[in-house]
């Protein structure tokens, strides 16, 4: 293994992420501050460093691999885990009010488990190589259940923990089982190596199926698609919020890296195969998440049945991408995949970022009810949230519309009436999906408050939470160099 | 920065204004600012007309820039004599709601006129958009003000209307949204409406486009079967949005067909044109008499507006000058006498606070000048001439009696309802002795009402007697669709 230059420079944002994961979690020793205002300064800079290298990096445009073939620096790496960086940075501006009110911020452990979380999903989104990638989400998935976990004298959130772990232990078992599938199939654990391997014709096709359908379904396990999204509702609404955000935000960009790696990058001669599968998982998750998230009356548990419609509607960015054999189009399909992410964690930060505003000391704003009348209250938050609830229904001017045009432009391009049935279905299932966003819209803005107490924030997250309701809407209205530098990143990645 | 982009942008800019430093201890300023912000923007249309030039079918005052790269989709803007005169129809009816609006609303004012400005820039921006795309985002974005104008200052029911109007109408359009991505793939990758035009496309192709349009642009009309949304939507709207529904919004839907579906699919549009005019036909007759028993005025103005635009549909697929002239003409004329008749309503509802017919009677003897506005209206509504009303109507039914005698004498019956139901409304609620206490006290209207009757009067008598200047403007750009239609766009 090559110990060079070139290998430290790929990595070298994780390495500043690791030392400062370490070096904060040594200095929080010393805090003595409640609120833990020095670690939590100390994170946000450090996030915001590691960001800003990433998207140096990403700007650079080269695409270099490390260590032998175990990690890559590309831009859509680069670019996916800067996102990843702002989310989470976003997340703890977020969470603080809420933590310290709760009882987690005894310890720093929120901040250095975040950390080491991104850490994980860095891992994840550059990893070439079977185990780096398992790594990764190993690293990555502990530390969430630790985060849920981080109210023990909680029982719900303890529940939630556990079904948390048992599940997600149970994912990782399936990607593994299928990674050494493929590994005995085709005789290596990196990921071009497979993609020729299979792309020779030389291996026996039953195998690698076999071994695909289990990546396949850690894979939806992970991102919560139908018929395996049993954990997604009950993880949401039992976690803190503050934790049911990061596990809800940034994970979900890494969780399409690993796809975009596993599915694109190792195993694209395979996509006639997993192309219907996940077109099975898409159609299903519509159905589900959109039907079951109108019975809902608690608000987080809403936005996790919506997640398992949004995760549909990604899927079928995937669906598109190879046809005939044919990869003219995959560019296209994956990213408008990818642009449909980055505008779900986006909108998804705003609106769990309002959730946690409006919970109090002893009282968790989850219920519907709990917004009714927020636009007396506070014109502001409720003017955020109704973007972000819109946004997710698709409306335009919003950036989640041109998400769904990207995806449905995808599917339409092939051309083909299965792939253009796919996109009625969708359609139709978005304007079900319009009717519990709706609902909430209606709360906030046609309902009497129930209580005339006044929305009162810190500062910072006035400030970061305007800031991340008002991109919802701008992205919207110009949403030309977003696109863009997901097409450019996805095409350099598929140019390999 | 262009005309038709001010035109857009300027109400669009005041709204954000007033939704960010609007409070309600401040609601004479917000409410002056909104009239400010309303006026300026209609004004900014007015160029629009004075520089427009007659004889061309081209499209005008083109702005184009690029918008999202990626997909090709531009930022392309014009107006032709189809559309010329909806963006300046909208911003005055913009002013007109602002005015209406002004004591009526008390809770949370900034958010009420915000709301209507930016529909008004954004109803402006549906009506000269060039690109499929900018097209849909307009289209679909006006949904949002309405359903919370609906929601936050509509009557009792409200939330059932503001749900079952932002559902029935996005259902419409998103099938249209498929369609649009279609054509895009199907041109090679251009979203401009004017390209799309000259698009060859298979028969079948067209009608699958076809009704893919219909789905929007017919419950945006709204057309029989799909109008029932209209009036369990207008009786719990504000007046304020009625006036807005009735005079803009349903246009969008007709500007659809002329721009969309005819163009794009015309033997698809041939082909199934008797469907529309039979569609049209049942909007007309039944419909008018189902106005005839209604007891609510807001659900009776609502089946006339429904009636009304059965015209304007049955003039357009009868395939010649004066009809879709006429159907033009008739959703201008449409447009300031529903608002009219609703703005007359909401007169009436804000000092009795009753809808129902039967609570009025002999509103002449205590509000004789409001009544005189009223009759004019009224008479505008079933289409006499020397009004507004009349000019459309009788331009439609000319052209229909030319396509086929049998459907211009039956589209022509239609003036007889409509005469029936408008004058006995008025009848009972202006009419006879006064019928109970709440009508003895009623005060005859303020100057800020008589400033918007007037101001609707005005329109009303001068499109009827000079119908000219509307007309001119849409001569060319209507012979030129038409013979656009009557080609084949079938592949050889």
């Amino acid at each position: 293994m090559m110990m060079d230059t070139t290998s430290w420079m790929t990595i070298y944002p994780e390495i500043v992420l690791l030392v400062m994961a370490c070096v904060i979690a040594l200095v929080d020793l010393f805090v003595k501050s409640p609120r833990r205002t020095a670690t939590h300064a100390l994170t946000l800079l450090t996030l915001g460093g590691v960001a800003l290298l990433h998207a140096l990096y990403a700007d650079a445009g080269q695409t270099l691999y490390g260590f032998g073939h175990l990690v890559v620096s590309d831009p859509l790496g680069h670019w996916l885990k800067c996102f990843a960086s702002i989310a989470v940075m976003v997340t703890l501006v977020y969470s603080r009010p809420y933590a310290a009110d709760r009882d987690m911020l005894r310890g720093g452990e929120m901040f250095s488990l975040s950390m080491f979380a991104l850490l994980g999903m860095s891992v994840m989104i550059s990893g070439q190589n079977f185990l780096v990638l398992y790594l990764g989400l190993e690293l990555l998935t502990l530390s969430s259940y630790a985060l849920v976990a981080l109210r023990r004298d909680h029982t719900q959130a303890t529940e939630a923990a556990m079904k948390y772990f048992v599940l997600g232990a149970m994912a990782s078992g399936f990607l593994l089982y299928g990674m050494s599938m493929l590994y005995g199939a085709t005789g290596s654990l990196d990921l071009s190596s497979v993609l020729k391997a299979i792309a020779s014709g030389q291996v026996k096709h039953q195998v690698l199926v076999f071994g695909l359908v289990f990546i396949v379904a850690g894979l939806a396990f992970k991102i919560g698609a139908v018929p395996f999204h049993m954990w997604i509702p009950d993880v949401y609404q039992g976690a803190p919020t503050a934790a049911t955000l990061l596990i809800g935000g940034a994970p979900k960009l890494a969780a399409f890296a690993l796809m975009i790696r596993l599915l694109v990058e190792g195993l694209l001669p395979l996509a006639i195969d997993w192309q219907q599968m996940l077109a099975f998982l898409a159609i299903a998750s519509l159905a589900v998440g959109n039907l079951a998230a109108i019975a809902q009356t608690n608000l987080k548990r809403m936005l996790a049945y919506s997640t398992i419609a949004q995760m549909g509607f990604v899927l079928l960015g995937f669906v598109a991408g190879v046809i005939n054999g044919q990869t003219t189009l995959a560019a296209n399909a994956y990213s408008s995949a990818m642009f449909y992410i980055v505008g779900y964690v986006l909108t998804t930060l705003a609106s769990f970022g309002i959730i946690l505003l409006l919970a109090r000391q002893g009282f968790e704003s989850e219920e519907i009810t709990d917004l009714a009348g927020l636009n007396l209250r506070s014109p502001l938050y409720a003017g955020v949230m109704a973007v972000c609830l819109f946004s997710l229904a698709g409306i335009p001017p919003m950036v989640g519309f041109y998400a769904k045009l990207a995806v449905l432009q995808s599917l339409i391009a092939s051309g083909q009436g299965f792939y253009i049935g796919l996109a009625i279905y969708a359609v139709l299932m978005s304007l079900i999906g319009a009717f519990y966003y709706l609902r909430v819209v209606k709360v906030m803005y046609f309902d009497e408050p129930v209580t005339a107490t006044t929305v009162s924030a810190p500062a910072d997250v006035r400030v970061v939470l305007s800031i991340n309701g008002l991109l919802v809407l701008l992205l919207g209205i110009v949403p030309g160099a977003l696109m863009a530098l997901c097409a450019q990143a996805v095409k350099s990645m598929l140019a390999l | 920065m262009g005309l038709l982009s001010l035109a857009i942008w300027t109400p669009i800019a005041f709204g954000v204004v007033l939704l960010a430093l609007g409070r309600d201890d401040q609601a004479r300023a917000v409410r002056w600012l909104a009239l400010i912000g309303s006026v300026v923007s209609f004004l900014v249309t007015l160029p629009l007309y004075s520089g427009f030039q007659l004889g061309t079918s081209a499209m005008q005052f083109v702005e184009k820039a690029s918008w999202i790269e990626r997909f090709n989709v531009n930022y392309a803007l014009g107006v032709d004599g189809i559309s010329l005169w909806f963006v300046l129809l909208t911003a005055f009816i913009n002013v007109i709601v602002v005015i209406a609006g002004w004591e009526v609303i008390t809770r949370k004012v900034n958010q009420y006129m915000a709301a209507f400005l930016i529909l008004s820039g954004l109803m402006i921006g549906v009506f000269s958009a060039l690109d499929g795309i900018l097209f849909y985002v307009f289209f679909e974005a006006t949904l949002i003000p309405m359903y919370l104008i609906i929601g936050i200052w509509g009557g009792p029911n409200k939330i059932y209307a503001a749900f079952k109007f932002f559902l029935y109408t996005l259902m419409g359009s998103l099938l249209t949204l498929i369609a649009l991505i279609y054509l895009y793939t199907a041109s090679n990758g251009s979203f401009d409406i004017l390209a799309w035009h000259q698009l060859p496309l298979s028969g079948h192709v067209q009608t699958l486009l076809f009704f893919a349009f219909f789905a929007a642009f017919a419950v945006k009309v709204p057309m029989w079967p799909v109008h029932t949304w209209l009036p369990d939507v207008h009786v719990e709207a504000p007046t304020g949005g009625s006036a807005v529904l009735a005079a803009i919004m349903l246009k969008l839907g007709a500007y659809g067909f002329l721009r969309f579906s005819m163009p794009i699919a015309p033997d698809a549009a041939r082909e199934w044109g008797t469907l529309m005019i039979v569609l049209s036909l049942v909007a007309v007759i039944y419909v008018g008499l189902v106005a005839m028993v209604q007891q609510d005025m807001k659900k009776l103005v609502a089946y006339s507006s429904v009636a009304h635009m059965g015209f304007v549909t049955l003039g357009f697929f009868i395939f010649n000058p004066l009809g879709v002239s006429g159907g033009l003409v008739q959703m201008i004329a449409h447009g300031f006498v529903s608002a009219a008749m609703f703005l007359s309503i909401g007169v009436l509802y804000d000092r009795v606070h009753s809808r129902e017919i039967s609570s009025y009677g002999g509103v002449v003897n205590t509000m004789p000048k409001f009544a005189a506005f009223a009759l004019l209206f009224s008479m505008a509504n079933c289409g006499l001439p020397g009004t507004a009303g009349f000019v459309g109507e009788w331009m439609v039914i000319l052209g229909a009696v030319k396509f086929n005698f049998w459907i211009g004498l039956m589209s022509a019956s239609a003036l007889i309802f409509g005469a029936a139901y408008t004058l006995w409304m008025f009848k009972r609620v202006y009419l006879g002795p006064v019928a109970n206490d709440h009508v003895k006290e009623l005060t005859d209207i303020n100057s800020r009402e008589f400033l918007v009757m007037a101001l609707l009067a005005v329109a009303v008598l001068a499109m009827g007697l000079y119908p000219k200047p509307f007309t001119d403007v849409m001569d060319t750009s209507v012979a030129e669709l038409l013979k656009h239609v009557a080609l084949s766009k079938l592949p050889q």
